[in-house]
């Protein structure tokens, strides 16, 4: 497979993921999530006004957690979506590029790599706070900036010949 | 300014592959429009309802902690029900401008995209209505979702506008899935890559547009990276803390402290929204310049005005976000300098718009047989 389809195949495939997970977060989990943040932080609040400490700082603990998740299920759709679009990009002009094909092929690996795992990683910190989910997120951003950073490169070197 | 370019236009592959109605010319047409709309629907938000927005936040904030400091339950709860509108006001709106930008990229790149799809024009023409319908479908829908609210709805917590919303991203994820079907049957018959004008376009705008649009994209990367490790973790922290101090501030009735931790709110959600925003768009215009370069072949205007706009594209759309990033320094004035970057963006996107409606006319005026 060439470097060009397999970003292609890959955007499209990343693009679809995306917004299924998103269709299903919208449909299934997006409004409790909301519901649970408010009330959360109402109760927070109600209870401070009870001078209920204990009960204040329970509630704002389960607000905590709730943004936490939220922030990230929403970051996860977002970045997967946004990755895939910018991966087609590169795939339909991938040959406006002045390096080799085995280049190409290591570019678009660690791009299509990259664009998966970084989300994954955000989405993995929602299910354990350990050290792992973070480090995929890292490797996937990495990979993802080195990448761009390399595409650059090949684009001002085309542009030079 | 718009020098007719007849060697363009009577290019026989790009007549037939831009022909009237064709998939290709619907998607380019409607994806430059709701990445349009969705601008200018984005600055309105921003000029218009935002900074009242969140002013109304913050004032919810202080009634009910005002409210709690009081020993009033009742009050504190109104006053959250009053913050949960604003902010679903606010989170709708954001969706709206959001979703209806998205969807005319992902509208571009389908249009880049359709020689390699093996299906017959009639059956992508259908694929790219129904993709039309679907994103402008779940915009309009998220839009409604707070005026419409809960009314005969036969969910308890899902209202009509927001069932809309989401049927409309299911037709879009339909349309997106049945061009990937389209795309196997090409890679799967091992067909060569047609040849494609729009690919093969090597002009000073095309070159400026891709090249500048993937710099910005690394920018707005690096710049990602750099809030995640420095400031994602300590935002929520801070988050969660500033709320933990206003909450026993209140409790304890201490007006001073309850000031000081809603200034401290306040400015920690200004300091996430710039930084979150900054990224957000220096990628988004990123990619919208990557984009705009594989359909310079097509905007009908003479080769310096096509390097021009694609400058003042560049220009506003590394003003804005660096602009935006310096909001919490130097307050309104960066605030006015971002908004107009997001100008400059909008006006070089409707001249490139006008160029390649210039061009559909050509192509129809030759099609009816005109003379051109």
């Amino acid at each position: 497979m060439s470097a060009r389809q397999l970003l292609l195949l890959g955007g499209i495939s990343l693009a679809i993921l995306g917004m299924s997970y998103g269709l299903w977060y919208a449909v299934f989990v997006e409004h409790q999530a909301l519901d649970e943040i408010g009330r959360s932080l109402s109760s927070g609040f109600q209870a401070a006004a009870e001078r209920n400490s204990v009960g204040a700082e329970n509630s704002l603990l389960l607000y905590r957690q709730a943004k936490y998740v939220y922030d990230r299920q929403v970051d996860v759709h977002g970045h997967w979506i946004g990755l895939a679009m910018l991966i087609i990009v590169l795939g339909i002009g991938f040959d406006h590029l002045g390096v080799p094909e085995k280049i190409k092929q290591m570019l678009a690996w660690a791009l299509l790599i990259g664009s998966t795992l970084f989300p994954l990683g955000v989405l993995m910190q929602t299910w354990s706070h350990g050290p792992l989910p973070r480090a995929i997120a890292i490797l996937g951003s990495g990979l993802v900036i080195t990448a761009l950073a390399g595409m650059v490169l090949g684009l001002i070197r085309r542009q030079n010949a | 300014m718009a020098t007719p370019e007849p060697l363009i236009a009577l290019a026989p592959l790009d007549r037939e592959g831009f022909a009237r109605l064709s998939a290709r010319r619907l998607l380019t047409l409607a994806g430059i429009g709701m990445i349009l709309v969705g601008m200018i629907f984005g600055d309105i938000f921003a000029v218009f309802v935002l900074h009242q927005n969140a002013a109304h936040v913050g004032g919810s904030l202080a009634s009910a902690a005002q409210a709690a400091a009081n020993g009033d339950v009742a009050a504190v709860a109104s006053h959250f029900t009053n913050t949960g509108g604003f902010l679903e006001n606010r989170g709708t709106k954001v969706d709206t401008h959001v979703h209806l930008i998205a969807f005319g990229y992902l509208a571009l790149l389908l249009a880049l995209i359709q020689p390699w799809v093996k299906f017959s024009e009639a059956g992508r023409r259908r694929l790219a209505w129904l993709l039309v319908f679907g994103a402008v479908l779940l915009p309009v829908g998220a839009f409604l979702i707070h005026y419409v609210g809960l009314a005969y709805s036969p969910l308890r917590s899902i209202g009509w506008a927001s069932i809309f919303a989401d049927l409309g991203g299911l037709l879009v994820l339909s349309a997106t899935i049945g061009y990937m079907v389209g795309i196997g049957r090409h890679f799967l018959v091992r067909a060569a890559f047609p040849s494609d004008k729009l690919r093969s376009d090597r002009s000073a705008a095309a070159r400026w547009l891709l090249a500048g649009g993937l710099c910005l994209i690394l920018v707005g990367f690096v710049h990602g990276a750099y809030y995640a490790g420095s400031d994602l973790y300590r935002h929520e922290e801070a988050d969660y803390k500033i709320l933990s101090q206003l909450s026993s501030a209140a409790a304890a009735h201490d007006q001073a402290q309850i000031n000081q931790a809603l200034g401290d709110y306040g400015q920690l959600q200004g300091d996430k929204a710039v930084k979150i925003a900054a990224h957000a768009h220096i990628i988004e215009f990123g990619l919208l310049a990557m984009l705009l370069a594989f359909f310079q072949p097509y905007v009908q205007l003479s080769e310096i005005w096509k390097v021009r706009w694609a400058g003042v594209l560049l220009c506003g759309s590394l003003l804005l976000p660096v602009c935006v990033l310096l909001e919490m320094r130097y307050g309104l004035v960066a605030g006015g300098i971002a908004d107009a970057g997001g100008l400059l963006v909008i006006v070089a996107l409707l001249a490139m718009w006008i160029g390649i409606l210039r061009y559909t006319g050509h192509v129809d005026a030759i099609t009816s047989g005109a003379q051109p």
